[in-house]
């Protein structure tokens, strides 16, 4: 059967509109005739929901086609970097510092004589972790508070309110510089909580917004009417129709939160050497940049293209998603 | 008596003040019995519905008083999760606007299992069966393929019949219809009305028909509740209502319908605007536009007077009323 969904129930009401009047009956043919020709456009099959919806509308988009490459290319370096830069992040040769390209180096050498092409390789991993793991702390702790508040309402959503403001008037840089001089860790993880910390405000609100929206919903007491539980319907009901709008703040914040970590680390205050980052590296590179453009330009050019393929690609899920907002 | 709500008081917190929205209204359902609730939009009859089933927005509405009895308990009463369990399997709703009422982003089968998977505890294979029986029954064609659409892949009355499903799922002994055709086209109305009319039988089930529609009304319900800003001014068997309004403004209402017969004449229309629920007029809400009006309506509030033993009026003029109507 190829279109079994809009045309075909509609018959028998027509049918009956139709049988009065001659016009009526013209009336619904024509309709049918635009419901049909409507359908064509459309694959044939299964009905589609708003996921489906947007994944059809994301294939045919150029810009997510690109900067899904780029991320997926970006997650592989990030867990396999041996894959393309074989070579040790961390072995370096002074005699060699501040050289230019040389053949098995494409990218020349840094301050300190280190490979620039496998320090930057290895320097997507940092980025990549920060990025993921800060976006889905962020996801997680501010749907699940947004969303809370959202739907219990009256007090606790005030206060939450409150307490999202207080951490909106925190200067981030400002946060990060005063908060992490005090840390003596060199992993990620500092930085991933951080970044938790300052950023969870934004996705609550996004998520309250949503939740409040979706709450008002005749579905929603509808389902309360057939006699569903509170977690039921906030699981069922409310949460499917709010996703969206937190999907697509997380995914743009995620290149920002990429950004930060860069910016954290230039200063001193994110991941610090031994480790290897792109912020760190841009960070050692600045003194000698007249000399040696290159050690600068690369992570600093690697940066920019992950940041920019993030903020697309949530640009892209936007549009797939929200319609309306285009 | 299957459902009886006494002296239900309802009032909406706003800014402005108190809305009284709900002000002693009393109405009972018989199982098998339809009763039609008619009023205008802010009438409160709606209100009285979300007060019965438990799903007033609280805050800012409140029930301040009153019982709704089912069958003998007072559900006002009862703890939460003693409710819910009696929302959707013994008293289940239907909405206006079907397309609201469904979720966009479920398929109309898994919110129709999900009446089985909730309240029966059965599993999704079962549910999903039932849930195809119960588009059947609702007389949807191709039920087994239509399971996997969409809302928005229904048209109106379609989708009204999945609502009708829903409430229907668990066979409630009650079901309250809140407007239910009022959304759709007038040919797709008398449709889903006779759908409705017969799963009623079939089921016997009793059924609160919430309608400003004087004419859906005439063809389906056995007794009639005429409210009006929070209040019941008149409730009679339909015949007899329709027949011999006891009240001034059912009179009024019976004769603003547009009739063939009185072809060409200017529509009879009651002068005014309903009350502000903020402010509602002392005595009979009602006086300001009442042509019967004295000064006893000012000050009074009427009471409900027996007219007959099946009839009541909130008017102290019912006598006149009564034979007015019957010489007009």
């Amino acid at each position: 059967m190829p279109e079994p969904s809009l045309p075909q129930p509609q018959e028998p009401e027509r049918a009956i509109a139709g049988t009065g009047t001659g016009a009526g009956m013209d009336l619904a043919a024509a309709e049918a005739a635009t419901v049909g020709s409507g359908e064509t456009g459309r694959p044939a099959g299964r009905p589609r929901s708003l996921w489906s919806d947007a994944w059809h509308d994301l294939r045919r988009n150029p810009v997510f086609v690109l900067s899904a490459l780029v991320i997926c290319f970006l997650v592989v370096i990030a867990l396999w970097p041996s894959l393309i830069a074989p070579g040790n992040p961390l072995h370096c040769d002074l005699a060699r510092a501040q050289d230019g390209p040389s053949p098995g180096h494409p990218f020349g050498y840094d301050g300190q004589g280190c490979d620039v092409y496998t320090r930057t390789v290895h320097g997507a991993r940092a980025s990549v972790t920060v990025g993921v793991c800060a976006t889905a702390g962020v996801a997680v702790l501010g749907s699940v508070l947004g969303g809370l508040a959202g739907y219990v309402g009256g007090f606790w959503d005030a206060l939450l309110s409150r307490i999202t403001d207080v951490f909106f008037a925190v200067p981030v840089v400002l946060g990060g510089l005063v908060l992490l001089s005090v840390v003596t860790s060199s992993t990620v993880w500092p930085v991933v909580g951080f970044l938790v910390l300052l950023g969870w405000p934004q996705i609550s609100r996004i998520a309250r917004g949503a939740v409040v929206t979706a709450k008002q919903h005749d579905y929603v007491q509808a389902a309360r009417a057939l006699g569903a539980s509170g977690p039921r319907i906030l699981l069922r009901h409310i949460a499917p129709n709010a996703v969206a709008p937190v999907i697509v703040v997380a995914t743009i914040a995620l290149g920002t939160f990429i950004a930060l970590e860069a910016t954290l680390s230039y200063l001193g205050v994110g991941l610090k050497p031994p480790s290897v980052s792109w912020g760190i590296q841009i960070s050692a590179a600045s003194p000698y940049v007249r000399n040696a453009p290159h050690a600068l330009l690369w992570p600093a050019g690697a940066l920019a293209v992950t940041v920019l393929a993030f903020i697309m690609l949530g640009d892209a899920v936007r549009d797939a998603l929200d319609p309306k907002l285009r | 008596m299957l459902l009886e709500v006494r002296d239900l008081h309802v009032e909406f917190r706003t800014r402005e003040g108190v809305a009284h929205a709900v002000n002693g209204v009393g109405y009972a359902v018989d199982a098998g019995e339809t009763l039609a609730v008619l009023g205008e939009s802010g009438s409160g009859k709606s209100v009285t519905a979300q007060a019965v089933m438990g799903i007033l927005d609280t805050p800012p509405g409140r029930v301040t008083g009153g019982q709704v009895l089912f069958r003998g308990r007072d559900l006002l009463t009862l703890p939460e999760e003693e409710r819910r369990r009696i929302r959707g399997a013994a008293i289940a709703m239907i909405f206006q606007d079907a397309l609201s009422a469904l979720n966009p982003v479920m398929t109309v089968g898994d919110q129709l299992a999900e009446m089985f998977t909730v309240h029966r505890g059965l599993s999704r294979r079962a549910a999903r069966a039932k849930a195809v029986e119960l588009m059947e029954r609702v007389r949807i064609p191709a039920a087994a393929q239509r399971v996997r659409d969409f809302p928005h892949q229904f048209s109106g009355g379609m989708r009204q019949r999945i609502m009708i499903a829903m409430a229907l799922a668990l066979e409630p002994d009650l079901i309250i219809a809140d407007e239910p055709t009022t959304a759709l086209d007038v040919t797709v109305q008398a449709q889903v009305m006779d759908l409705l009319a017969d799963l009623r039988r079939e089921y016997g089930m009793g059924l609160i028909l919430i309608t400003h529609d004087l004419g859906v009304v005439a063809d389906v319900a056995d007794r009639i509740a005429v409210m009006y800003a929070g209040r019941i001014v008149e409730q009679a068997p339909v015949h007899e209502l329709y027949k011999r309004p006891a009240h001034p403004y059912t009179r009024g209402l019976l004769d603003s319908v547009p009739r063939l017969d009185r072809k060409g004449r200017d529509l009879y229309a009651i002068k005014g605007l309903p009350p502000s629920l903020l402010r509602i007029p002392p005595g009979c809400a009602f006086h300001p536009r009442c042509p019967m009006a004295r000064d006893v309506c000012r000050t009074d509030v009427p009471p409900l007077y027996e007219v007959s033993p099946t009839r009541g009026s909130a008017c102290h003029f019912w006598r006149e009323c009564l034979d007015g109507s019957a010489g007009a």
